[in-house]
């Protein structure tokens, strides 16, 4: 990648665009998952007894098989929240770039 | 090709003939369907390997599968490779043993997914293209970069091989009463097989069709617990519980994570480990583009994700039927036969007889096959493409990379093998958790940084990762498992198991200073380098793709 392309593609207000989106997206993504796993750990850690309460009086299942079930789906739908805005928005801004700099790829 | 495959199977005919010599101490019928299906299940992923091995020209098509794979099966690769038989009969072994604490172990292994999409998979896939070193790499000194970067990968590689190595022959040696010795043996040649004729191609292919029998095998058997109980979670659990000495504690997080630095060190490892896992990296390379690369973690998640809910009704099942008197002929001397570790194996007994057991049996060994194939591919290409071709002979062609990878292939599966003979004794959970410690430590911090971190320079980069591997290899010999259990020392000099929270920081902070206090003209260049390359990974131009096959 030569000197010229590189400051093209910086000073394009797209790919400022693109890449500010794209960081802040997946950060606020990652940490909501972050927060949900180790509020889940630390209840495990300092007070457990949290999670085998039962879900309902005079039942064995506790509550805490369906906060891992809930984990676990919540994980999986933030993966697709993610792929649907990137490989949409985010796809589409950085094909545009592409072609911004067709000339010099 | 064909002879060598026509020579294999008189082996393994040989070895099961010398297996049955031994089945008379086991005091286990021979298993005819488990043994017909085990042989349909080599005969076509065999198959497989010959029409991949027409297909495996270049260096490309043995590393990445020539780039051609798409979202949907590289995410079934990829869950594939992490639904290995720790996770399948260690998890559902480990919620027989313990209850809900198996649990915990089951969602720490999901988290990782989400987090490597959001930061890694698309900057992968654009910067990559045979190995992470190459990410790593990509703007500092080749030489001290992949030379660290293969360590880490045959540190990684080595202690996952090792744990599956031992977990084949324990399964091998439960269902057909065969010597340990030979299974392992009977593993490393498969494995060489498929990997040396067939290349990635092979290995995604035998890593695809296994994730699909795992999946739907293991949710027949949830299916058949559930049906069991009138497809209700109370009622199994109520009998889980009644059934489990431990009583009702099973049903909720136990001792299994007992102080709050175990508890995030743990997490941390599972989570950052998964992303500095070498065989887990290198099949972003497969596929052709960023927008696969998302697609194909989007389906992984899912599969695994799904995966963890069975096994946990599996687990289950497991303590509820096993442990009754119709489940009094699966345990020998008040032990469960083969170990804990085979309790899902059981159940499928229990639930669908013979021909099921024979199922789940040859899909429990597909899965290790297809595992140690895809962690044997990871420890060739850190040998013969960061170490070979970057490093001792740059100037090598194709045919000469892809010819000293085959070598490879087969020195580390006769490492594996001896390997996993003098470990026999080993706990493979726990060795797979030292796997992942590692990663995390020596692995995740160098490939992280130099693809978010402009000040990341040679110097820091090697001396860093350097104290991270050793920092980690070395609190795990002074903790409590090596220092004490192995070593026969009363007390351990680093008291917590997973050092994951401590190596992971060092290894930062590591990293940090020595490229911060790095003033070299290099380091300099290095820095200006890093604009070019954050234009690659956020936009894919200039990227190694799939376009010229």
């Amino acid at each position: 990648m030569n000197e010229e392309l590189v400051d093209r593609i910086e000073n394009n207000p797209k790919y400022k665009e693109l890449v500010s989106k794209k960081n802040s997206f997946g950060i606020k993504l990652g940490i909501f998952v972050l927060v949900m796993f180790y509020t889940y750990i630390m209840v495990i850690a300092f007070n457990k007894e949290v999670l085998a309460t039962k879900v309902a009086e005079g039942l064995y299942t506790t509550i805490a098989f369906p906060i891992a079930l809930v984990i676990l789906v919540v994980s999986f739908l933030t993966t697709v929240v993610y792929v649907k805005r990137a490989n949409g928005e985010f796809e589409d801004l950085t094909n545009e770039i592409k072609d911004d700099v067709k000339d010099l790829v | 090709m064909l002879r060598i495959i026509a020579l294999m199977a008189l082996f393994a005919a040989a070895l099961f003939a010398a297996g049955d010599a031994s089945f008379e101490a086991t005091k286990r019928e021979l298993n005819i369907p488990a043994i017909i299906m085990f042989f349909v299940f080599i005969a076509g992923t065999l198959g497989l390997t010959v029409w991949a091995a027409r297909r495996t020209k270049s260096a490309s098509d043995f590393y990445t599968a020539g780039g051609g794979i798409t979202g949907f099966q590289n995410g079934l690769a990829i869950a594939g490779d992490y639904m290995s038989a720790a996770a399948f009969l260690g998890v559902s072994g480990l919620i027989y043993l313990k209850g809900y604490d198996g649990v915990i172990y089951a969602v720490s292994f999901l988290v990782g997914w989400p987090i490597i999409l959001f930061f890694m998979a698309e900057k992968l896939r654009n910067l990559g293209k045979f190995t992470f070193a190459d990410i790593a790499a990509y703007r500092l000194g080749q030489k001290e970069i992949r030379t660290l970067a293969a360590f880490g990968t045959l540190s990684v590689v080595v202690l996952y091989l090792i744990a599956q190595m031992v977990g084949a022959g324990k399964l091998i040696q439960v269902l057909f009463g065969l010597e340990y010795e030979y299974a392992v043996i009977l593993v490393g040649i498969m494995m060489i097989i498929y990997v040396t004729f067939g290349g990635m191609l092979a290995t995604t292919w035998v890593q695809i069709i296994k994730a699909c029998l795992l999946l739907s095998g293991v949710s027949f058997m949830a299916i058949m617990v559930l049906y069991h109980f009138g497809f209700s979670f109370e009622s199994l659990a109520a009998t889980a519980a009644s059934n489990h000495a431990a009583g009702e504690s099973i049903l909720a997080p136990g001792g299994f994570i007992s102080d709050p630095v175990s508890a995030i060190s743990l997490g941390m490892a599972l989570m950052l480990g998964t992303a500095g896992l070498p065989h887990v990296l290198m099949r972003f390379f497969t596929v052709g583009n960023a927008v696969e690369a998302r697609k194909s973690v989007v389906y992984a998640t899912g599969f695994v994700g799904y995966f963890w809910i069975i096994i946990t009704i599996v687990g289950l099942g497991a303590i509820a039927f096993l442990n009754t008197d119709a489940g009094a002929q699966y345990f020998v001397d008040g032990k469960l036969f083969g170990g804990n570790n085979m309790a899902s194996i059981h159940l499928s007994h229990m639930l669908g007889g013979n021909a099921f057991l024979g199922f789940i049996s040859a899909v429990a060994f597909a899965t290790i096959l297809a595992v140690v194939s895809g962690l044997t591919l990871a420890g060739a290409s850190a040998i013969s493409h960061d170490l070979y071709s970057n490093v001792i002979n740059p100037n090598a062609t194709d045919e000469q990379v892809v010819k000293i990878s085959r070598i490879t292939v087969v020195i580390v599966g006769f490492v594996g093998v001896g390997l996993g003979i003098m470990f026999e004794q080993q706990n493979i959970a726990y060795m797979v958790g030292l796997a992942f410690g590692i990663a995390a430590s020596a692995n995740f911090p160098i490939l992280f940084l130099s693809i978010y971190w402009s000040g990341l320079t040679t110097r820091g980069a090697f001396l860093g990762g350097l104290t991270g591997l050793i920092t980690a290899v070395t609190l795990v010999i002074i903790g409590p498992i090596v220092w004490v259990q192995i070593l026969g020392n009363a007390e351990a000099i680093f008291p917590y198991k997973h050092p994951a929270l401590f190596s992971v920081t060092i290894a930062f902070l590591a990293i940090w200073f020595f490229s911060k206090t790095d003033a070299s003209e290099r380091g300099k260049a290095e820095k200006e380098l890093f604009r070019a390359q954050n234009i690659r990974a956020n936009t894919g131009i200039g990227s190694a793709g799939a376009v010229d096959h």
